[in-house]
């Protein structure tokens, strides 16, 4: 079993939703990035999404954006990233939290996939989240991937209707993404009741968790998703807080990292509030 | 084996690609839009109302055929090859993207979008976009990168007298790859009611194959008026290069005739071994960007390098997929031409033929000026003149150094 799988069984166990975290990796620098990562878990984290910056996110809005550009310029890479991920695992200890790798297909590209999910997983990455990659190309990296042992998470969108979810899940493995506004990261959030209504129709196809972000920012809006879905994806509002910590030139204020560690507690809060069958 | 291929006009397959180029990289979001737009073009191609209504706007609207001209004094002063424009500056809005774009906005309209969005460089592409929807009365919002408002201010003016809003793009390089990610972004939250009309010959399926039917009406015509003033083919044809529209044009529907040769001119900036052009063919590697692999402009990684050309239009780090195809398969030779071969053309004809060109086709000429004096006299060469300068006055003039 995967480590996404074993942490949602053991979220259904405890009988509440799990909170997924998006931060990008090297924002705003590379040890900072790293002290955040770190201590993601204990500020409430069940799932971690690192970003691998990419100069053209076209899914994204301009949080994530600003973040990308501040890790590219830090010097973040992929080696780095795989880094990262590799010291939490050692010097942590932590071999439950699930890490997964959300980006653009472009770098796994230029590294070749089969090498690139051979690294990952040797590094401790345990999902990929390509948003550029949908079910029709899929194939070029999915093999690997199972070879790997990388969970492929794909998303889904209100646009994908009841004849085209097949495709997308047969693609799937870990947990269904579901994007829950037309639009781009960061920017509007969808209603509790739409998203009640998406995520039971895509139940009725699958069997695994569902994940649901985009637009969510407060910690009663993530318990509004906990309710109906099996985890709440935050990512923009988190990498907000990154930015409200730097000082006019760029640099790390000393409540930047206090400052989203209790921002995601809150969160946490939000989620573990709410008890599931 | 590419020698071993029967036809180079079969492409894309089923699924978009041609060869391991093309496909649909795209958000799942917009992954349900791009196949019904690729069902309602099939529709669209077998419908006669639709090709009648598109053959009436390019002929009366647009002002199709345009001219194949000889141009007397150039071919003289090169001593070589007999040289033809294809005069597509002639048209409507004073470029080939006219012929793309009526295309689209009837698209468009028969898919009942109520809105129209386009990304443009040089703002020719935004230009006809704006005319195309003032025409069917639909709103437009054209994205353009805060670089190329700049240095293609007429346009701007012209998009906005058109009733179009024009939203100027700043993040990345703030040119035209930014203006296709914003595009691409406010796609991907108005899907439900907005038509995204992409300019050229790249992005996820079926646009590279869309918008090159569309602009195959520029070889079609070729061909015919070429047969007409010369009794044969052309040996040589050449064209510009950004993403590719006008030169897939004029090159697509002459792909089987094994005896013309065919040369794209990519923008090589100040020169490609000083790494500042935009020749992602001459200077790139396959990757994925906007939606399509094609050959691009990037680091060891995979990020995405910044294209540097005189020319907006051209100032793109990718290409149509379908270029990428053809230069692997050796049909197409790809070469590149400078800023300063570029701006030595443009002048040289104004002064030669009076016709003051768009600095993208001034790339081709470029070439042409190279080319032709080392062809025999015998040697037809066709070069699609594919856009009109009067955009690019100002930024030529500040660039010579001449008072305005």
């Amino acid at each position: 079993m995967s480590r996404i799988a074993k942490r949602f069984a053991r979220l259904k166990a405890d009988k509440r939703a799990g909170l997924v975290t998006y931060v990008t990796a090297g924002d705003p620098n590379l040890d900072v990035s790293y002290q955040i990562l770190k201590g993601l878990p204990a500020a409430g984290a069940d799932l971690i999404e690192l970003g691998m910056p990419f100069t053209d996110p076209m899914a994204d809005g301009p949080s994530i954006q600003l973040a990308g550009q501040r890790a590219l310029k830090a010097g973040i890479t992929v080696d780095a990233t795989f880094d990262m991920v590799r010291r939490f695992r050692k010097e942590t200890g932590d071999n439950d939290t699930p890490i997964l790798l959300m980006g653009y297909y472009n770098l796994v590209y230029q590294r070749g996939p089969e090498r690139f999910c051979k690294e990952a997983a040797a590094a401790g990455v345990d999902g990929f989240i390509l948003v550029d990659l949908p079910p029709e190309e899929a194939d070029e990296l999915k093999p690997y991937a199972v070879a790997a042992g990388i969970d492929t998470v794909l998303l889904t969108a209100p646009t994908t209707d009841d004849e085209r979810l097949p495709a997308v899940l047969r693609y799937s493995s870990g947990f269904v993404y579901f994007v829950s506004v037309l639009g781009i990261t960061g920017t509007s959030s969808a209603t509790e009741e739409a998203v009640r209504t998406h995520v039971e129709r895509i139940k009725r196809h699958t069997e695994l968790p569902i994940g649901v972000g985009f637009g969510i920012r407060t910690p009663d809006q993530a318990a509004a998703i906990a309710r109906h879905a099996d985890a709440a994806v935050v990512g923009s509002a988190i990498v907000e807080r990154v930015k409200a910590g730097l000082d006019d030139h760029g640099k790390a204020k000393p409540d930047l990292i206090p400052g989203v560690f209790a921002y995601i507690k809150a969160l946490a809060d939000g989620v573990r509030g709410v008890r599931k069958a | 084996m590419p020698s071993a291929l029967n036809s180079f006009r079969t492409g894309p397959d089923e699924r978009g690609h041609f060869g391991i180029f093309g496909g649909r990289y795209v958000a799942e979001t917009l992954m349900p839009l791009i196949l019904d737009l690729e069902k309602a073009y099939n529709e669209a191609k077998a419908d006669p109302a639709f090709q009648n209504e598109l053959d009436y706007l390019l002929e009366h609207y647009a002002g199709r055929p345009s001219p194949l001209y000889y141009a007397k004094r150039l071919t003289e002063k090169l001593g070589g090859a007999k040289i033809y424009f294809k005069r597509d500056e002639l048209n409507h809005t004073g470029s080939h993207k006219i012929n793309n774009v009526l295309g689209q906005v009837l698209m468009a309209k028969r898919m009942g979008k109520t809105r129209v969005i386009a990304e443009t460089g040089a703002g020719q592409h935004g230009v006809a976009t704006a005319t195309a929807c003032a025409l069917f009365d639909i709103p437009c919002v054209v994205f353009m990168g805060a670089v190329d408002v700049d240095r293609q201010a007429p346009n701007v003016v012209r998009m906005n007298m058109l009733g179009a809003e024009v939203r100027a793009v700043t993040a990345g390089s703030a040119t035209l790859k930014d203006a296709m990610n914003e595009a691409l972004r406010d796609w991907v939250a108005t899907c439900e009611n907005t038509f995204y009309c992409i300019g050229t010959v790249a992005g996820p399926h079926p646009y590279p194959a869309m918008v090159r039917d569309f602009q195959c009406v520029i070889g079609n015509e070729t061909r015919v008026q070429m047969m007409k003033a010369e009794g044969r083919l052309p040996d040589t044809l050449v064209a510009c290069i950004g993403g590719g529209s006008n030169a897939m044009g004029l090159f697509h529907p002459f792909l089987d005739d094994k005896g013309v040769r065919l040369v794209g001119v990519e923008a090589g900036g100040k020169g490609v071994e000083t790494g500042e052009h935009a020749a992602s063919l001459t200077g790139g590697r396959p990757g994925v960007l906007h939606g399509n692999r094609t050959y691009l402009l990037q680091d060891k990684e995979g990020q995405i390098t910044e294209a540097h050309s005189i020319s907006a239009g051209l100032d793109y780090p990718g290409i149509g997929p379908e270029h990428s195809w053809l230069k692997e398969t050796g049909r197409i030779e790809y070469v590149s031409a400078t800023d300063n071969e570029a701006l030595a053309a443009f002048q040289m004809l104004c002064k030669l033929e009076g016709i003051i060109p768009a600095l993208e086709p001034a790339h081709a000429l470029g070439h042409v000026i190279k080319l032709a004096p080392t062809l025999p006299k015998d040697n037809l060469l066709v070069m699609n003149l594919c856009g009109r300068g009067d955009k690019d006055v100002f930024a030529v003039a500040e660039r010579l150094g001449m008072k305005i």
